[in-house]
């Protein structure tokens, strides 16, 4: 048995992504986010019987009975997703796997990050997260990476990058076009963070080097905001409001938490994950008509198009230049504006890929619509290349 | 007598970047960084060596891992240029070199590339480990370039 066209995607949630939620908390955005979602499913929340939420620091343990009490839910499916920023796309696997196990009908996933406005200048992180220098782990990381200034992400995909360039080979304007491509379609989102700021190739290659060889523009940008699912069973679905996106493949690997032990630097644990997600969907590469992958930095997407298949290792540079990575292109690549022009709002933004796939597939993305589109793929990447969730999402339930 | 007393505590705090916290496992590992050795634990079974130290092997449940001296030579597997502190406490230090080396016996580790301009810093250069003692009780391992530019 697999998951494949047996759940489906009924209702979404999301803010606009925000630079600051005074005063918000995080399990007040959780609660509004997951409202919003089944509001648009049409449901009550009495029809709503599962909740997967992220962890989230006010509430260390226990986070799901946390939001199942706050939303006044009665929860035959409940638990809690941590894969770093392949979160929400894990939520989806793991919520079609309930509904397909009868453990519950319809769930509703969420996501969120609250952002307080820093209250001195300079670098920091939040005290949720931690960073060197406290002591809210004991890990082999705060052990042998962060006495030596190995701290956050930029850092370890700066490595990968560099290896990428060193074993292959791409030209740095071919990794600044994503980011190009991206604001292009954010210039067509509202809602986008970088809405009305359109940027070009010398716009990225003249922004700061931050770790080499990362340009700053390459650099998703931290935000606020919150995102949210529902998705309910294939029975349920046919009756929806809103035209269901049926889950028709879901595959995951996770092989290292920090990039220094990873297997490779440049073959990623995509390939695992999307074999098996599009096997199991016997949807083909070349049907997909809209490409949702994660995008923390630039260099993830080129190691995306290549290890989920969509051209072969070491020629994602060239594949850049042969497609239109538009949402009104050959290849739609993130019509939102991906995270790097949309906003990394915590795992929500992870969460933004799966929300605006949904949304392109039942042909609600306004001004960025792609031309009907009947299939999508998605890609969530959490920690540095860490952890990988992938989803063939679809308008029928089987292909 | 009384210059010590004074002159110990300040140079501690003078320190202010984040330090290991070894655990029973680890211990012998930063014990020998402190006698100025490189120490790496190997699998009994398949002789790879295994880093960060473990109680348990990764090379199946029959194995065993024992602590050996490295030769203290690698190369640099990959690395970074941080322009911009990748922590507050690294602020006044960029440019600083973040890297993985790839010790001569196997296993991967990062540390900092130090004693070199880092602009010189490749993928494959040739590095040799040098001891940084950070305070009277740590010493982290970090490398040099093997050949000077």
């Amino acid at each position: 048995m697999t998951v494949r066209g047996k759940a489906a995607i009924v209702g979404i949630g999301e803010f606009k992504p925000s630079r600051y939620t005074q005063g918000a908390t995080t399990l007040g955005m959780l609660a509004q986010v997951a409202r919003d979602a089944i509001a648009d499913a049409g449901l009550e929340m009495s029809e709503v019987d599962g909740l997967i939420t992220e962890g989230f620091a006010e509430a260390p343990f226990m986070a799901p009975s946390t939001v199942v009490e706050y939303l006044g839910m009665k929860a035959a499916f409940a638990e809690v997703v941590d894969l770093g920023g392949a979160t929400g796309a894990g939520m989806v696997s793991r919520a079609a796997a309930a509904i397909a196990a009868g453990f519950c009908e319809t769930v509703v996933c969420v996501t969120a990050a609250r952002r307080e406005q820093p209250t001195t200048p300079g670098p920091k992180r939040s005290a949720t997260t931690g960073w060197a220098g406290r002591r809210t782990d004991r890990t082999p990381y705060s052990e042998f990476e962060e006495p030596y200034g190995a701290v956050g992400a930029n850092m370890g995909y700066a490595m990968i990058a560099q290896r990428y360039m060193y074993e292959y080979s791409v030209r740095p304007e071919q990794l600044a076009q994503i980011a190009v491509a991206q604001r292009y379609n954010a210039c067509h989102n509202p809602d986008a963070m970088f809405f009305g700021q359109p940027i070009t190739i010398e716009d990225v290659l003249n922004s700061p080097v931050v770790v080499d060889p990362l340009h700053l523009l390459e650099i998703v940008m931290p935000v606020a905001g919150a995102a949210a699912l529902v998705i309910t069973s294939a029975r349920k679905a046919k009756k929806a409001k809103q035209p269901p996106v049926y889950i028709l493949g879901a595959g995951e690997q996770t092989t290292h938490r920090s990039i220094t032990y990873a297997p490779s630097l440049t073959n990623t644990a995509i390939k695992a994950s999307a074999d098996l997600a599009f096997k199991m969907s016997g949807v083909r590469r070349r049907d997909i008509d809209i490409a949702s992958l994660y995008d923390c930095y630039t260099i993830t997407v080129l190691l995306t198009l290549e290890d989920a298949g969509f051209c072969k290792k070491g020629e994602g540079g060239a594949f850049v230049d042969e497609h239109n990575l538009q949402f009104n292109g050959d290849f739609p690549l993130n019509p939102h504006g991906g995270q790097l022009s949309f906003g990394q709002a915590g795992l929500a933004g992870g969460m933004s890929h799966v929300t605006e796939a949904a949304r392109q597939l039942m042909g609600r993305a306004q001004g960025r619509q792609v031309k009907k589109p009947r299939f999508a793929f998605v890609n969530g990447n959490g920690g540095i290349m860490s952890e990988q969730v992938s989803l063939v999402l679809g308008r029928e339930n089987s292909p | 007598m009384s210059d010590e007393t004074v002159t110990a505590p300040a140079e501690a705090r003078a320190y202010s970047k984040p330090l290991p916290t070894p655990t029973p496992t680890s211990q012998p590992f930063w014990d020998a960084a402190k006698e100025h050795r490189l120490i790496i634990q190997r699998s009994r079974r398949t002789g790879r060596r295994v880093f960060y130290p473990r109680l348990v092997s990764p090379y199946g449940p029959d194995d065993e891992l024992e602590w050996v001296e490295a030769s203290g030579r690698g190369i640099v597997y990959s690395f970074t240029v941080a322009r911009r502190p990748t922590a507050p406490q690294w602020g006044e230090e960029c440019p600083y070199v973040i890297a993985i080396v790839e010790l001569e016996e196997g296993g991967h580790l990062t540390t900092n590339i130090v004693e070199c301009d880092p602009d010189t810093v490749r993928i494959g250069m040739p590095v040799t480990v040098v001891f940084d003692d950070v305070t009277p009780e740590v010493t982290l391992v970090k490398f040099k370039p093997a050949f000077s530019a």
